[in-house]
């Protein structure tokens, strides 16, 4: 595909702007760029075939099937996009006057007090803008609590290795050091690693619970309890939420904090990489240390980026909640732990799970055996999804498993969906002995081979320049 | 896998020798192979002070990153600026290309031969 | 009730069989008795579509629609071409993750490696990244990318944004990294006092252009000062003012960052927005966030992928600079679509009318009776001091206008123009002020 600037001509334009009706005005010279930008200068025929090309080379989940472990990509219904883009909520200023913003304040004071059921939380706020901002602002809570007892001494966040990038390198943006605990041989917190961890300069410890294996730790009570026997706090990533809403809620889980991914689990989407919403909860005695914005206001309070946060994801998300219910959120819960122990089920006796149990909303499997049986990596068995048009699974993570593939098929895909994937899968589990070249090489219908990533790291081509 | 026997060795995979007063470090084959296409490298500037078993810099391999661990303590007498923009000669010949070089070094960890590193790298393989 | 589940029931119970269970709950059996949810959810019950729509559209009514909005203070109301509202809503590009896996997502990619060359050329730099969250989070990423070993202070002038400053104050207070405001002088950075302040320990030093009262600050003396001291210069620009103003570029800025939102995303109640990174060759490495690179695949063809991950959170874990993940994709995604349908003419005729409309409204305030706080130039924005500030806002907006912004002492205005406001509302907008004022 050529780039857009590449079919740029001199002189194409869109007719957009009324002519100037008050007197013109211009900078001196002396604080002009002295050449224009060299964007491109196109028709607007010409600019929408130029995305309409590029569309065709992108699949979202409402495309095709896209366990993505982790990500939990579900459908994501167009009714929340309309209510999101209704021009009483696009047009409205950040900094409008409170009596103007009522419908704004309403939509976040109803998705506040439906999140906090959901979650067990006293309070929450909207104004992170991902999961990873979210993390940030929720482990600031705990920094701040400790400091508001003059209780510095607590410069350790415990994170378990099988833990998503996010936890640890947030522990370290918030300035802690962190203190990596190995899993179990079952994939869960081992406790005694836990309990040897614990001390008087912890601060916290972060935790996913279902766990990045798609298992459910059922020591979670002597988990929190520990922790906070110890005079830390537990603040929960919500990213595996999905698997237990309206189930089990992080807050009777013992729980003080928690950030939700409205991307992931309240099906708002994904973008192509944002726009998310990573609301963070907390406890009552937390609440006072919540981000100040545009709704939450109080002097002291931190900010983590400006105005009220990624508002229209909010309505997105609160359209989803208020859609589903009282029932519709636990039916979501359990259909996707259904849907997950079906697929792994179907799947058996080819690629073994890493951890063969019930699982909840995703499960991992190795491929270590099968390597060593047939060079054929998990890579390999990713590539070779593509060309069936599915998107491949989360590829080595978590990294307390080897060759893993990582699945997550949401509650919005059908069974014959499931079925048709555990076919595919049972398909290449079969080719990679007969005939693992074409794994090797593959993908082979997509729309490029196996990108050069080496050289894109070693000679980074980063912009797109005019040839001279 | 190649240990040349003139070198010594770490157990972090990292190669010393000894040019006078000044320590030349590199990493060794092994390190080299279990990193795969090393992209880029983060080195120490001329001046800094290292410390024997902790880490002066970072290699990056496209799905990786390792810390480079100084097997002495001292000062960063000078670095190889060749591999800011070549890293891959690091698996080309880890040994012809050195990392940094140390001056006023003060201390040094306990290191190995080549045939005793040959035997732990069998170990860890 | 509505839901998203395809499967049947039959289809579910199939499934269950298939497990040897009868009842989904026995696939909760690893969570403990004690800490199951013991009631239905204290949640409404579900609603149709039709219902849900209704909710919503109430609650958006609540909301007033100005017909004219003279507010910015970092959310600017521009026009947004209507191809700029459709091709986002495609449902490949809205509905895809993170693009990991190159070979289905080269769409994806392309347009993030378009919008970084845009970014590189309105800001005259040498490499962007795929975006931040917004602008406030990508002055506070940027004061991260100038601390090192020997330099930790961040410094940050008084006329940036105070959500930008505060933003940037808790990442520090998060980095334990200390933040020292420079304070005005006139309504711009008081040039004296940052060279006062700049130190050995000085990391970088954060200026708006224009700032937040609207004024050009005296960018070439002030990155001047801060390279003369060996730190880092960090220049948040207004995009649109990039299309005719002297570029972090040619300024000789080390990062330049901005909000994305004037670049054809809605006000929205304050976001979703972006924030846009900006480096020269020499930081690239430091950027945070993804960024994507061009590359050839197994057949010889161009290929785009995520590249220089070694950087990022998912392999450096707690060594990490920034733990960003989930950027902004979508509205970069927009950002660069309004920059291609308007063009390099078009982009900067934006940016001239707003200028000239700002000029425009703020004589015609001047004689209504208002007086202007500052002499320096501005660009969209600008200051008014008078009496009945109140008064005179509570007037425009029994008329449908939104107006400027009542700054804290409460006797002065900041007011925006953009393109969209016409001479005639201008003129009305003047009139009701002095009426307001007499």
């Amino acid at each position: 595909m050529k780039l857009i600037f590449e079919k740029s001509m001199p002189g194409h334009r869109s007719d957009l702007l009324p002519a100037l009706d008050v007197p013109a005005f211009d900078l001196p010279v002396s604080m002009k760029r002295a050449e224009k930008p060299a964007l491109p200068e196109l028709s607007e025929t010409e600019v929408s075939r130029h995305y309409t090309e590029l569309v065709q080379q992108v699949h979202g989940v409402n495309c095709g099937f896209y366990p993505l472990g982790s990500c939990t990509m579900k459908y994501n219904p167009r009714i929340d996009e309309e209510t999101a883009a209704l021009e009483g909520f696009t047009h409205v200023h950040p900094l409008a006057d409170a009596r103007d913003t009522a419908g704004c304040r309403k939509v976040l004071e109803t998705a506040k007090e439906l999140l906090c059921e959901i979650t067990g939380m006293d309070d929450m706020t909207f104004e992170p803008a991902a999961g990873a901002h979210g993390e940030f602002t929720g482990v600031l809570l705990i920094k701040q609590y400790h400091k508001s007892r003059g209780d510095e001494a607590r410069r350790k966040i415990i994170v378990p290795d099988s833990a998503h990038g996010t936890n640890p390198a947030t522990a370290a943006m918030c300035g802690f050091d962190v203190v990596n605990i190995a899993s179990g041989p079952d994939g869960l917190v081992d406790l005694d690693a836990l309990k040897a961890a614990l001390g008087p300069d912890v601060a916290g410890l972060m935790l996913t619970n279902p766990n990045t294996v798609g298992l459910f730790d059922s020591n979670i009570l002597e988990i929190t309890r520990l922790v906070h026997e110890a005079g830390g706090l537990c603040y929960y990533d919500g990213a595996n939420l999905n698997a237990v809403m309206g189930v089990v809620r992080p807050g009777d889980m013992g729980f003080d904090c928690v950030h939700l991914n409205l991307h992931k689990t309240f099906a708002t989407p994904h973008g192509g990489g944002g726009p998310g919403a990573g609301a963070v909860g907390c406890k009552a005695f937390l609440a006072d240390f919540l981000p100040r914005s545009v709704t939450m206001d109080g002097p002291g309070r931190l900010q983590v980026r400006s105005f009220a946060g990624n508002f229209l994801v909010v309505v997105k998300a609160l359209t989803y909640i208020l859609t589903l219910g009282r029932e519709g959120i636990p039916e979501a819960a359990e259909n996707a732990v259904l849907n997950a122990n079906y697929l792994m089920e179907k799947i058996k006796g080819t690629f073994e799970p890493a951890f063969d149990r019930v699982c909840m909303h995703e499960f991992v499997l190795t491929l270590d055996k099968y390597k060593k049986e047939t060079g054929v990596s998990a890579l390999d068995v990713a590539k070779s999804l593509i060309d069936y048009g599915m998107h491949p699974p989360t590829m080595y993570f978590p990294l307390i498993v080897h060759e893993a593939l990582m699945l997550e098929p949401t509650e919005t895909e059908s069974k014959a969906t499931l079925d048709e994937a555990a076919e595919i899968f049972r398909k290449l589990y079969k080719q990679g002995f007969e005939d693992p070249e074409t794994m090797k090489t593959a993908p082979h219908h997509a729309a490029i081979g196996r990108p050069d990533e080496v050289r894109a790291a070693r000679n980074p081509v980063l912009r797109w320049k005019k040839e001279v | 896998m190649n240990y040349p026997a003139s070198l010594q060795y770490s157990r972090d995979h990292e190669w010393l020798s000894q040019e006078g007063d000044i320590a030349v470090i590199g990493i060794t084959d092994f390190a080299q192979h279990e990193l795969g296409d090393v992209v880029f490298i983060n080195l120490p500037e001329v001046g800094d002070e290292v410390t024997a078993g902790e880490a002066f810099g970072d290699v990056e391999s496209v799905k990786a990153v390792s810390d480079l661990l100084s097997p002495v303590t001292g000062i960063v007498a000078e670095i190889n600026e060749e591999l800011m923009d070549s890293p891959e000669l690091l698996n080309d010949d880890p040994y012809a290309n050195w990392i940094i070089k140390v001056e006023q070094v003060t201390d040094t960890e306990e290191l190995m031969s080549a045939a005793a590193y040959a035997d732990l790298c069998e170990t860890e393989a | 009730m509505g839901s998203y589940i395809p499967s049947s029931e039959a289809e579910r119970r199939e499934m269950l069989e298939a497990l040897g269970m009868e009842s989904v709950r026995e696939l909760y059996k690893d969570v403990p008795e004690s800490v199951l949810l013991d009631r239905p959810l204290n949640l409404p019950e579900g609603l149709s579509e039709m219902e849900v729509r209704a909710k919503l559209e109430d609650m958006a009514k609540l909301n007033r629609n100005y017909r004219i909005i003279l507010r910015g203070a970092g959310a600017y109301d521009h026009y947004i071409p209507s191809i700029v509202r459709y091709i986002p809503a495609k449902e490949e590009f809205l509905t895809a993750y993170t693009p990991y896996q190159a070979e289905m997502s080269q769409g994806v990619l392309q347009s993030i490696f378009e919008y970084q060359t845009m970014i590189c050329e309105l800001t005259g730099m040498d490499v962007s990244n795929a975006s931040v969250y917004d602008g406030a989070s990508a002055a506070a990423e940027a004061a991260a990318m100038c601390r090192d070993r020997k330099r930790s202070v961040t410094l940050i002038s008084e006329t940036v944004h105070p959500d930008v400053i505060n933003t940037v104050r808790t990442y520090c207070y998060g980095a334990n990294a200390e933040l020292k405001v420079v304070p005005a002088k006139d309504g711009k950075t008081d040039l004296a006092a940052l060279k006062e302040m700049l130190a050995a320990d000085t990391a970088g030093v954060i200026f708006q252009q224009p700032n937040f009262f609207g004024l050009f600050e005296d960018a070439e003396e002030i990155i001047a000062a801060v390279h003369e001291a060996g730190a880092m210069a960090v220049m948040s620009c207004n995009p649109i003012a990039l299309a005719v103003m002297k570029t972090p570029g040619e300024l000789g800025a080390d990062v330049a960052v901005g909000e994305g939102q004037p670049l054809g995303l809605p006000l929205g109640f304050g976001g979703p927005y972006l924030g846009f990174m900006a480096t020269t060759q020499k930081h690239m490495r430091r950027l945070p966030g993804r960024i994507v690179g061009e590359t050839v695949d197994s057949r010889g063809g161009k290929a785009y992928v995520l590249s220089l991950q070694a950087r990022e959170q998912h392999i450096r874990r707690e060594k990490a600079s920034s733990n960003i993940c989930s950027n902004e994709a979508l509205c970069a995604l927009t950002a660069g679509l309004y920059m291609a349908t308007m063009g390099p003419d078009g982009m900067a005729e934006v940016a001239r009318q707003c200028m000239a409309k700002a000029h425009y409204l703020a004589s015609k305030l001047v004689e209504a009776g208002c007086r202007l706080e500052y002499s320096g130039r501005f660009f969209h924005e600008f200051v008014t001091r008078q009496e009945n500030c109140r008064e005179i806002l509570g007037a425009l907006s029994d008329e449908g206008i939104l107006g400027g912004l009542l700054l804290p002492d409460g006797e002065s205005i900041l007011w925006c123009v953009t393109e969209k406001a016409s001479k005639e509302a201008l003129d009305e907008v003047a009139d009701i002020v002095k009426e307001a004022l007499a």
